[in-house]
């Protein structure tokens, strides 16, 4: 017997006892629930699902299906983990290149709110951001009033609904902008590798995606106005802001939690990734007469994001599927609404737990692949 | 592709009723009954209670639960075992409740569990009676300036228990008064509490016992009322699993014998005194008479356990509910011959 065949023997042999032993879970799961009277298949998801939602990025109410109300969750899932995922990221580089400053009070600073937001379990932080929210803000009708369009109260934050005519065309227009400038910069990177000409890209983009989507309004017939919610009284004591847009506080908190968690993660993973630039690098830089700004942007963030990405990606997938938590709030994610509500209505909890742990992995998945590729772009490229 | 796909789906969960098999349920419509047998074998009946509602199922300081779904459970313990505290409680939430009791987790369900149709027939769990007639009702502050359902108005925000039959309910109540609200729900009742005591909703809605049970857990219970109006109906009830109809009997009569005691003032004080009445429906009910508890593989003592050591249904509202301020009146839970609609099938 050959060498080869010494080793796949076992590895066959450990395949086929994998698929044994799934296949008797299979048939064992199907005996059970055949023998308890439950009966399995994906046919609810078509049913009216008869409960309501109080956040929801499409149109939604009782009267729609099961596989809407999914939807629904999905997106409030997506909706908080971009948020989170933003706002970690600023927050994280900020406070890592921080905890690197010269400033004692900076770095300090910096280095005790690590230590404390990444070493208090995520849950407990959520309760605190969600009922120290709660309790600190006011009721409607003392709301905090920012300039008469915004109003900010214990029920959400209340701002102005947007209301626009032709909006296709002011989309185009971005849309176009953005494609000018990714041309651009490919036109001004040859002007600079081959003659070492600097072109100022960032101005002349700027003035693209500002001066395009700002001729459509001035010719496109494009109009925008804007709807400020309105104080309505309901009762004696109760208020409610009308007619703007509702952002509810168990999302202002849910993604405030866990962007300031995951980003003391993201700090540490920044700080690394620039302690791991050797510093003959940045000296050398220095040497042939490149600015601090320079040395930063050119020559140690480049190497810096080779050490930071990976283990940023495992944040941004933390970050993801820690938002599942958002059920101990009320904010109406695919946990909340899918594997509970609807879980709880149908009774189904194989189908919906599966369902909803194939749609975590597929999230997961995608960001992972999104990060893969961009880790790739970065990394070093052997000419 | 199908096929497949559902395959590896079954394979998830499957471990748990892996787990659940081997600790029996699932038998046939035969005299024997396994979950009898496992529960005589375990030495304690296991039941699933709410994680914490007052009057109904709710641990003390030391852990020890007590509440009107709890002497369910202790009612089928001093039946089948004996001894009325060899329960061993399972904290359940709304969400978790019924795959606990399909899987094997607990024998008895005994959480304030509304009886539907769809929970009956569609899920594998079997409803066995009705110890608490409720009704989903609101609660706001009494400053508020409501007095009735019908002062309710468009953009009101309603808190509410997600997992639950309050939800649809919600949705039911305010589609037919074509009023537009904000549904806010969270996963347990504490949460829910907290929320609308931080004024996040301007009304709370719930069973009205549920109601009543949570009022006193807020900072001012005297600054919130209950509306007059009952929006739905709720018959609590305990469940068991479907396929056992033996445990489905016995915990049926455990808690049938509760209110028929009362009916024929047996309690648990008298109890053993009345084993040489006149009345024959009191001697089947103290054992003296008759062979009841041999149709389910009990001695005939049975029942007469039940009622000295747990006691009859009006002496557990009264300890349990009435007695804690819950709700001191008790409305439809009380005697049909008093009023009432609490009627059982007689013990004999």
């Amino acid at each position: 017997m050959s060498n080869k065949n010494k080793d796949l023997i076992p590895q066959v042999l450990t395949v086929l006892f994998i698929i044994l032993v799934i296949i008797y879970f299979t048939i064992n799961a199907q005996n059970n629930m055949g023998n308890r009277g439950i009966s399995f298949g994906f046919g609810f998801l078509s049913q009216e699902s008869s409960f309501d939602i109080a956040f929801s990025l499409i149109d939604y109410d009782g009267s729609y299906s099961y596989a809407r109300a999914f939807l629904v969750g999905l997106l409030n899932t997506i909706l908080v983990s971009v948020i989170g995922i933003f706002f970690a990221t600023i927050l994280g580089v900020t406070v890592g290149i921080s905890r690197l400053s010269q400033n004692y009070l900076i770095s300090k600073a910096a280095e005790w709110y690590v230590e404390i937001f990444r070493n208090i379990p995520l849950i407990l932080q959520i309760f605190f951001w969600y009922f120290a929210a709660l309790r600190a803000l006011p009721l409607t009708i003392d709301s905090i009033n920012f300039y008469d369009i915004s109003f900010l109260n214990v029920k959400g934050w209340y701002v102005p609904r947007f209301i626009w005519t032709n909006f296709s065309l002011f989309f185009y227009s971005i849309v176009t902008a953005v494609i000018l400038i990714f041309f651009l910069s490919k036109y001004a990177k040859k002007q600079r590798d081959d003659f070492g000409k600097q072109i100022p890209t960032l101005y002349i983009s700027l003035g693209i995606l500002l001066g395009l989507p700002f001729l459509t309004f001035l010719l496109g017939g494009v109009t925008l106005t804007f709807k400020i919610p309105e104080l309505t009284q309901l009762s004696k004591t109760i208020y409610v802001y009308q007619g703007g847009v509702t952002i509810i506080p168990e999302l202002i908190s849910l993604a405030l939690a866990l962007s300031m968690y995951t980003a003391t993660f993201i700090a540490e993973n920044v700080r690394a990734g620039i302690l791991g630039v050797n510093k003959g690098q940045k000296e050398a830089a220095a040497s042939i007469g490149l600015t601090k700004g320079q040395i930063l942007k050119l020559v140690v963030m480049p190497q810096a994001l080779r050490i930071i990405i990976p283990p940023t990606t495992n944040q941004y997938l933390n970050l993801t599927k820690n938002s599942s938590l958002a059920a101990a709030i009320a904010y109406p994610d695919i946990v909340l609404v899918f594997a509970g509500t609807a879980l709880m209505q149908t009774g189904r909890a194989i189908e919906i737990i599966s369902i909803t742990m194939l749609t975590y992995l597929s999230l997961s998945l995608s960001i992972s692949l999104f990060m893969n590729w961009y880790n790739k772009k970065m990394a070093i490229k052997e000419k | 592709m199908m096929k497949s796909i559902k395959t590896w789906i079954l394979v998830v969960l499957a471990s748990s009723l892996l787990v659940a098999c081997g600790q029996g349920g699932g038998g046939s419509g035969s005299k024997k009954s396994k979950t009898l047998d496992n529960t005589k074998k375990a030495g304690f009946v296991k039941c699933g209670v709410s994680q914490g509602l007052p009057g109904f199922s709710n641990a003390d300081a030391s852990g020890n639960w007590t509440g009107i779904d709890v002497d369910v459970c202790r009612a089928v313990a001093a039946a089948v075992l004996g001894d009325a505290d060899k329960v061993k409680y399972t904290p359940l939430s709304a969400k978790e409740r019924f795959t606990a009791l399909t899987s094997g987790e607990v024998d008895v369900l005994s959480r304030n569990t509304t009886w539907t149709l769809s929970r009956d027939a569609d899920i594998g769990l079997t409803f066995v009676g009705v110890n608490f007639y409720d009704g989903q009702g609101f609660m706001v502050r009494k400053n508020s300036g409501i007095n009735s359902v019908n002062d309710f108005k468009d953009g009101i925000s309603a808190c509410t228990n997600t997992g639950t039959t309050t939800e649809l309910n919600m949705r039911d109540f305010f589609n037919s008064k074509n009023i537009k609200y904000e549904p806010i729900a969270f996963e347990k009742a504490d949460e829910v509490v907290q929320a609308y005591d931080a004024g996040r909703c301007d009304t709370y809605t719930t069973d009205k016992s549920g109601l009543a049970a949570q009022r006193t857990k807020l900072s001012a219970p005297d600054d919130h009322k209950v509306l007059p109006e009952t929006i739905s109906k709720e018959p609590l009830g305990p469940v068991v699993r479907q396929g056992d109809s033996v445990w489905e009997d016995i915990v049926r009569w455990s808690l049938n014998v509760m209110i028929e005691a009362e009916e024929y003032g047996v309690n648990s004080s008298n109890a053993s005194s009345l084993k040489d009445s006149e009345n024959p429906a009191i001697k089947r009910l103290v054992g003296a008479e008759g062979e009841l508890g041999a149709a389910f593989g009990l001695d005939n003592e049975w029942s007469l356990r039940i009622i000295e050591q747990v006691g009859n249904y009006g002496e557990i509202y009264k300890k349990h509910i009435a007695d804690t301020n819950i709700l001191p009146n008790r409305g439809p839970n009380q005697l049909w011959t008093k009023g009432g609609i609490l009627y059982v099938p007689p013990a004999r």
